[in-house]
């Protein structure tokens, strides 16, 4: 199962809604409109020449700078079987994050999605369970975002004059 | 901040007094590690759980975005703690992935040693905690001077026994010493016999197999569509192992076999285990002898510990430093960390003591990573919990718990 044999699949059932192919590394990547997320995966999972049927990793990315699709989910599935990996793409703006859950289809989304909400606000639409996983409940903003700093400001024990960062 | 939150849902008979709420705390001896379970039982049988994480998290991929690369080493150490090794050595080969370079066969076999050395100690505490929850502590006593050992070679290394931060981008920061291999020959006579007298006490004992067979069961389909990975996925079936599958490191030229089980339940995740520590004491004396092989051929070898083209990565020898200029310009550079990387993208994985981790590295070409995303296999698999203690007895929900290998360090990150 080649990069080409899996491009050709899926232009062949999607045609010009995927873009930017690329193969960083060697693995197939590729960015779906994010309302078609789950429609890609779905198919990915059914097509028997395809078989993607094991989500590796589900994460974000934030990327301040492009405005209008800030927020990225980025998907990693995983072909056990003819061994297979593919790197998915969605974009979403910062201000209406909603994607759509993948936990129906498999499971290890679940947390996954959680831990993404905790730290990005990425809103998953449909997941049984968005609240916080890692951080406190009480927390209102998302820390992994790019404009939060790594250390809270709003601490007053921390005397930074002797050891500066 | 905004108000306090709560979250916990109780069952509709808890409030008639039909079922008990238990708290299985974050503090708790029998959880290894900080967790919280909130278990909905009926007398002895479980009926839900509610597993809380978060308690140990250090926030370690937002640390990343501002640490020079081989700074973000100790971060990885402190993922999965009991065996460390395998996360530094992921950590690496995935900057080597980033930039291109080539590890020498001496770098590789030696890092193999390592890494199965601490899949071995990692394996070790897992299985002898399980006999510990069933009540059968002489293992965990007598296993931990193996552990000890093992602990030695690591010192001798890289100076550290549980945090290693052991290895650079291209190898070992030092050569191993005369000492180091005297101790892993040393280990190889005792492993055999250590790992005989586990059989003994536990593999056929009446009570242990009584009580292990059949708890905490999960089939493979659902193993697989919770994302399991390692051991907990080998004992329900399905033979993957990023070793094989994906081989790195050299792997391919090392011959093992992976043990599979069949129902997943936890006699099944010890035995697969255990299965897996003979085979790992089998590649590592397959690696000793490619190692003397290798040197025996050419002699020069012997003093190759990393790779030619990641020098902008390693210090130079301190001679050097205090006389030439160019080795002072270079030390300053590297202790400042203005050595920058390529810019890329790049995934890529290991079979750690509890299944694939995985490193995703967004690199924009600075000396920091732009993103770096660690997956954590306990805390995918941990998901997985509540449905294999469902209407369980809650003592079996305490050995689920061990036999899969939680811990802490990786569950939260």
């Amino acid at each position: 199962m080649t990069n080409e044999f899996i491009k050709q699949k899926l232009t062949d059932k999607f045609g010009e809604q995927i873009t930017n192919w690329e193969e960083p590394y060697g693995m197939l990547t590729f960015t779906v409109p994010a309302a078609q997320n789950l429609k890609v995966m779905q198919h990915l999972y059914d097509e028997e020449m395809l078989r993607f049927r094991f989500l590796t990793d589900l994460t974000a990315v934030h990327f301040p700078d492009r405005k209008g699709e800030e927020l990225s989910v980025v998907y990693h599935l995983h072909n056990l079987v003819d061994n297979a990996r593919i790197r998915m793409k969605i974009f979403v703006p910062i201000e209406t994050p909603d994607v759509f859950t993948a936990s129906q289809l498999f499971s290890a989304a679940n947390w996954m999605e959680r831990e993404t909400y905790d730290f990005f606000g990425v809103n998953f639409v449909g997941h049984p369970n968005l609240i916080r996983i890692l951080n406190v409940d009480e927390m209102d903003y998302f820390p992994m975002r790019k404009e939060y700093p790594m250390e809270d400001p709003t601490r007053i024990d921390k005397d930074d004059e002797m050891f500066g960062r | 901040m905004s108000e306090p939150q709560h979250h916990i849902k109780l069952a509709e008979e808890s409030l008639q007094k039909q079922t008990t709420t238990l708290n299985l705390g974050p503090t708790h001896p029998a959880t290894h590690g900080v967790f919280q379970n909130i278990l909905e039982i009926d007398g002895e049988r479980v009926l839900e759980a509610v597993p809380t994480i978060g308690y140990i998290h250090r926030a370690f991929e937002k640390i990343a975005e501002r640490r020079p690369y081989y700074q973000i080493t100790p971060l990885t150490d402190r993922l999965n703690y009991c065996s460390s090794p395998i996360n530094n050595m992921g950590w690496h080969m995935t900057i080597e992935k980033l930039l291109g370079i080539k590890t020498p066969k001496r770098v590789d076999y030696l890092r193999i040693i390592i890494m199965e050395l601490s899949r071995i100690a990692d394996h070790l505490v897992c299985n002898s905690v399980i006999g510990v929850d069933t009540g059968a502590l002489t293992v965990f006593t007598y296993v931990f001077q193996l552990r000890e050992m093992i602990y030695e070679v690591f010192e001798e290394v890289c100076g550290s026994r549980l945090t290693t931060n052991i290895g650079r981008v291209g190898g070992f920061e030092r050569n191993f010493t005369e000492a180091s291999f005297t101790k892993i020959h040393h280990l190889l006579t005792l492993l055999p016999k250590g790992l005989k007298e586990f059989e003994i006490l536990l593999n056929r004992n009446r009570i242990f197999m009584d009580r292990c067979i059949g708890a905490g069961p999960i089939s493979a389909e659902r193993a697989l569509n919770y994302g399991f990975t390692g051991p907990n996925l080998r004992a329900a079936g399905v033979d993957y192992d990023v070793r094989v599958a994906s081989p790195y490191c050299s792997y391919e030229e090392f011959d093992f076999k992976i043990p599979v089980g069949t129902n997943g339940d936890v006699y099944d995740r010890y035995l697969v285990r255990e299965g897996e520590m003979w085979q790992s004491v089998s590649i590592i004396r397959q690696a000793l002898e490619k190692v003397e092989a290798l040197e025996k051929e050419f002699p020069d070898q012997k003093h190759v510990f990393y790779a030619p083209e990641a020098d902008h990565f390693h210090l130079p020898p301190k001679e050097d430093v205090y006389t030439k200029m160019e080795a002072l310009i270079f030390h300053f550079k590297m202790i400042m960390g203005e050595i920058d990387a390529l810019p890329g993208e790049v995934y890529h994985s290991v079979e750690g003591g509890n299944g694939e981790v995985g490193y995703y590295l967004i690199s924009d070409g600075g000396r920091t990573p732009y993103r770096l995303h660690f997956r954590r296999p306990c805390f995918i698999y941990y998901q997985a919990y509540p449905e294999m203690i469902k209407d369980g007895l809650l003592s079996d929900a305490i050995i689920t718990l061990s036999s899969l290998n939680v811990i802490a360090g990786e569950l939260d990150a």
